[in-house]
């Protein structure tokens, strides 16, 4: 009773800090903000110039076709691994394992776009992707039926099948689906019927991100409109009141996982078709992983994943002009990259914990 | 050898409020030297809070702390512990990767700058533990141990700081019946070398048996002070419960006309949380038209029965039917498709904060047409409909769209009323309906209840309001350690008779 009471009133300070949090927009803006403030304070103290070196990030990754193209190539992988953390964590399960995921998709797309011949890429692209989906969620489902079943802690199984999946990619790629000709541990190139369509001429922006988009709205449709949605909404937040109310906490969470996987594994597929073109070990440079910050930032919100994946890759990508032109080491993204990770982070713990309390009143 | 007359620790006058609740109300308490003092009371009668003033947790809003004749501004548990009182907290605090010595030592600055000074404090515990006959391995981590080698660590932590005014806070609700008896031993063993000890239970059994004397609270005052002797566990239980039964809710008397039985319970037996038997066998119905009222002292078993009985405990043995649909270890979801309603016992079970009031209100029918076609909501008719609901059960609010975690106490209660009700279930199971709202919603939602039963539905109401029990109920079984132990019908019920059968008398 007293952890109630003294939640109807709180320090002025929490009250404040509890305002903005509540307003997503505000304070997802506020968390780029002070890290970029601290970032620049950091650049300060190495003796760069913040504002110059935040203007040459901006440029190279925005300001001319190359980098406005390849800033949106890897928008496209972090916004799908984005939205698959964020559904996933949206019924409490933590899913570390959306680069796991990515590879098992880029394995069946590979599968699909390489060994399947010969028929229209009407269908075959979209069969590949579907496909890598279809990896995604399988290889989800393990750990999800896990959880559910023999409550085997998320983290833990999703983490280590990461490991599990990069090391069958690399055996694929160095056995079975080895090109043999090109003498590298890289599989035969795919089909063309399966080939992403180039979305700018002459730049590898390919029409993922039409997808990707796509599938950030459906999110936030099953999300808002969906029995399912709404379902996963009630398990997220309060699970025993779900449960109370005859909803199938666990089903609702496996559920929620395999799409999450087949989010993921989508990322794969279309790193596979649009930009890859075969399967290469290490294609992914941990865009799962970074999916998790993405999430976090967008505060599990599908349509604000959008936005917070473009600056991951913004940053990404505007690094090397950052280096470049402004000798500002390219360590200082990762540098900020952090501090928005921990910001996010703060905030999504405050505001579960204030929820938690919330519901134990 | 102690002087009898100066009470160690005397409350003068404590009251102490948490926003409009009044926890304690002008508490006066005496703990005389070498006694063992129970505290006796319903969740919420103000022990808890009385002990954590004077352990120091609160401040007083008036009142004064007498510790051995003087008075004393207990700022903080820090300061408690100079003053020689220590308390074991129903939840440990422990760091349960640490070793037994590390976690007594933690926090003292035992040994230099360098050196933690272990050595010396593992022969100070093993003497303790020698000396009060306490059994644990110094150097066994915390997570290696039971539950009641636990209790006897956080005891040994209050002994390591030389106190000699121990506070236990329902220290028998996490142990087994032998290691209850452990620490009943203990507990005389601390008194006999001087320690004056406060025994937090609502256990009547408890109470009686190990204590030398009993203050009774009640709605956060003290009813009265008995010496152990002197009492009897009916006294005892009457005192708990309170004897002013005011008839609020107007209940005609049932027309005898036929009734069937809406749900059947046959030797039911339910696990607890600690492996325990938390229901032994019970059977009984609930016609329609009928409510029936159990009552009886929380943590009899009334929980695991009715989340037994909603599908959310697994039923050891035995069977129920509602309607002659045997429900024994169904889902939750097909015991409410099978009309079952369930207002939960917390009613943070049933509010989703996070949800709108619309959202939270179409909960338990969001998943069927007209509510949704296709997997796809129908927003329009679930908004339409809470607002009637909202607007018919008088739920105050900002608005049908602002999130439930808004809402008042007693407007989520009502709300959780308003959902389960409107549903028609033909079983309604309500579990403390009434437990922490205001008057105003207390009187609505027991009028609901009635209403109901009047529309020839069946109540199964469990309460430890002794009042409620009374005003509502057509029938009324008594459970006592997991098992019914007496029936009555509403004319024959009196408050001596429901006291005798909480107490564990057989009716």
């Amino acid at each position: 009773m007293a952890e109630s009471i003294r939640e109807l009133h709180p320090k002025p300070w929490k009250q404040w800090i509890k305002r903005i949090s509540d307003a997503n927009w505000i304070s997802t803006v506020l968390v780029v903000l002070l890290a970029f403030l601290v970032g620049g304070l950091l650049i300060l103290a190495i003796g760069g110039d913040p504002l110059r070196a935040y203007l040459v990030l901006i440029k190279g990754s925005f300001g001319n076709r190359n980098g406005f193209a390849e800033t949106i190539v890897k928008t496209c992988p972090m916004l799908l691994a984005g939205l698959s953390v964020a559904i996933a964590l949206r019924t409490e399960f933590w899913n570390v394992g959306a680069e796991g995921q990515i590879y098992a998709g880029a394995v069946l797309t590979g599968l699909a776009s390489i060994y399947i011949q010969g028929i229209s890429a009407v269908i075959h692209l979209p069969l590949a992707l579907l496909a890598g989906a279809l990896g995604g969620g399988l290889w989800a489902f393990i750990p999800a039926i896990l959880k559910a079943r023999l409550k085997v802690n998320e983290v833990i199984t999703t983490l280590m099948m990461n490991y599990i999946m990069t090391f069958i990619f690399s055996f694929l790629v160095d056995g079975p689906m080895r090109d043999w000709v090109s003498g590298l541990n890289i599989s035969p190139q795919i089909e063309k019927t399966t080939w992403l369509p180039i979305l700018l001429a002459k730049t590898r922006l390919h029409s993922g991100i039409l997808i990707a988009i796509l599938a950030a709205v459906v999110l936030a449709v099953i999300l808002r409109k969906t029995v399912l949605g709404y379902q996963i909404r009630a398990v997220g937040g309060n699970t025993r009141a779900a449960r109370f109310a005859g909803i199938a906490v666990e089903n609702t969470m496996v559920k929620a996982v395999i799409i999450s996987g087949m989010l993921a594994g989508l990322a794969g597929a279309i790193e596979i078709t649009g930009v890859q073109h075969r399967l290469i070990a290490g294609f992914s440079p941990g865009y799962g992983f970074l999916g998790l910050a993405v999430a976090l930032l967008a505060s599990l919100n599908p349509i604000g994943v959008i936005f917070s994946a473009l600056l991951f890759a913004a940053l990404l990508n505007g690094a090397d002009a950052m280096q470049r032109w402004a000798s500002v080491p390219i360590a200082m993204v990762a540098v900020i990259q952090g501090l928005v990770i921990i910001f996010s982070a703060i905030r999504f713990f405050f505001n579960r914990s204030t929820l938690k309390r919330k519901a134990g009143s | 050898m102690i002087d009898h007359h100066i009470p160690v620790v005397r409350l003068v006058n404590i009251t102490k409020s948490f926003g409009d609740v009044i926890a304690d109300d002008g508490v006066n308490f005496e703990l005389l030297p070498g006694e063992i003092h129970g505290l006796l009371g319903e969740n919420g009668a103000g022990k808890t809070t009385l002990m954590n003033i004077l352990y120091g947790l609160h401040q007083p809003d008036a009142g004064e702390i007498l510790i051995r004749g003087e008075v004393h501004q207990v700022s903080s548990p820090h300061k408690a512990i100079e003053l020689g009182i220590g308390m074991v907290h129903q939840h440990f605090m422990q760091v349960a990767t640490m070793s037994v010595i590390d976690n007594i030592i933690l926090g003292l600055k035992v040994g230099s700058d360098f050196k933690l000074g272990r050595d010396a404090a593992r022969k100070r515990l093993l003497e303790l533990c020698k000396l009060y006959g306490l059994n644990v391995d110094p150097d066994a981590f915390i997570w290696q141990l039971s539950i009641g080698d636990r209790q006897r660590v956080e005891i040994l932590k209050a002994l390591y700081r030389d106190v000699n005014i121990l506070i236990l806070d329902e220290p028998t609700s996490v142990l087994t019946p032998q290691e209850t008896t452990e620490l009943f031993y203990t507990i005389r063993k601390l008194v006999d070398a001087g320690l004056s000890v406060i025994f937090i239970t609502h256990k009547l059994e408890e109470a009686t048996s190990i204590t030398n004397r009993v203050t009774v609270m009640r709605d956060g005052k003290v009813v009265a002070t008995k010496e152990t002797k002197k009492t009897s566990k009916p006294e005892l239980a009457y005192l708990m419960v309170g004897r002013e039964v005011l008839f609020r809710t107007k209940v005609e008397t049932r027309e005898k006309n036929s009734h069937r039985d809406v749900l059947r319970v046959s030797n039911l037996k339910v696990k607890g949380d600690r492996g325990n038997i938390a229901v032994q066998g019970v059977s009984f119905t609930v016609q329609s038209g009928e409510i029936v009222g159990i009552a009886g002292v929380d943590g009899n078993g009334q929980s695991e029965l009715t989340q037994a009985l909603t599908g959310l405990r697994e039923v050891l043995s035995g069977n129920f039917w509602v309607d002659d649909v045997e429900l024994t270890n169904a889902s939750p979801y097909k015991v409410i498709q099978h009309g079952v309603g369930h207002i939960p016992e917390d009613l943070a079970d049933g509010i989703v904060s996070d949800l709108t009031l619309v959202e939270n209100l179409m909960l338990n029918r969001h998943y069927k047409p007209p509510y949704s076609k296709n997997g796809w909501m129908n927003e329009r008719i679930m908004e339409s409909e809470a607002r009637e609901l909202i607007h018919q059960h008088d739920i105050r609010t900002s608005g049908a769209l602002a999130k439930a975690g808004t809402l008042s106490g007693g407007n989520k209660q009502k709300l959780i009323v308003a959902r389960e009700i409107s549903r028609n279930p033909i079983l309604l199971i309500a579990v403390h309906p009434t437990r922490g709202v205001d008057i105003g919603a207390e009187e609505y939602i027991r009028n609901l209840l009635v209403q109901m039963r009047n529309r020839r539905g069946a109540v199964l109401l469990v309460s430890t309001k002794l009042d409620e029990i009374m005003d509502l109920s057509d029938r009324i079984l008594v459970m006592e350690k997991g098992r019914i132990m007496g029936e009555m019908m509403r004319e024959e019920a009196n408050i001596e008779k429901i006291g005798l059968l909480m107490a564990g008398a057989e009716g």
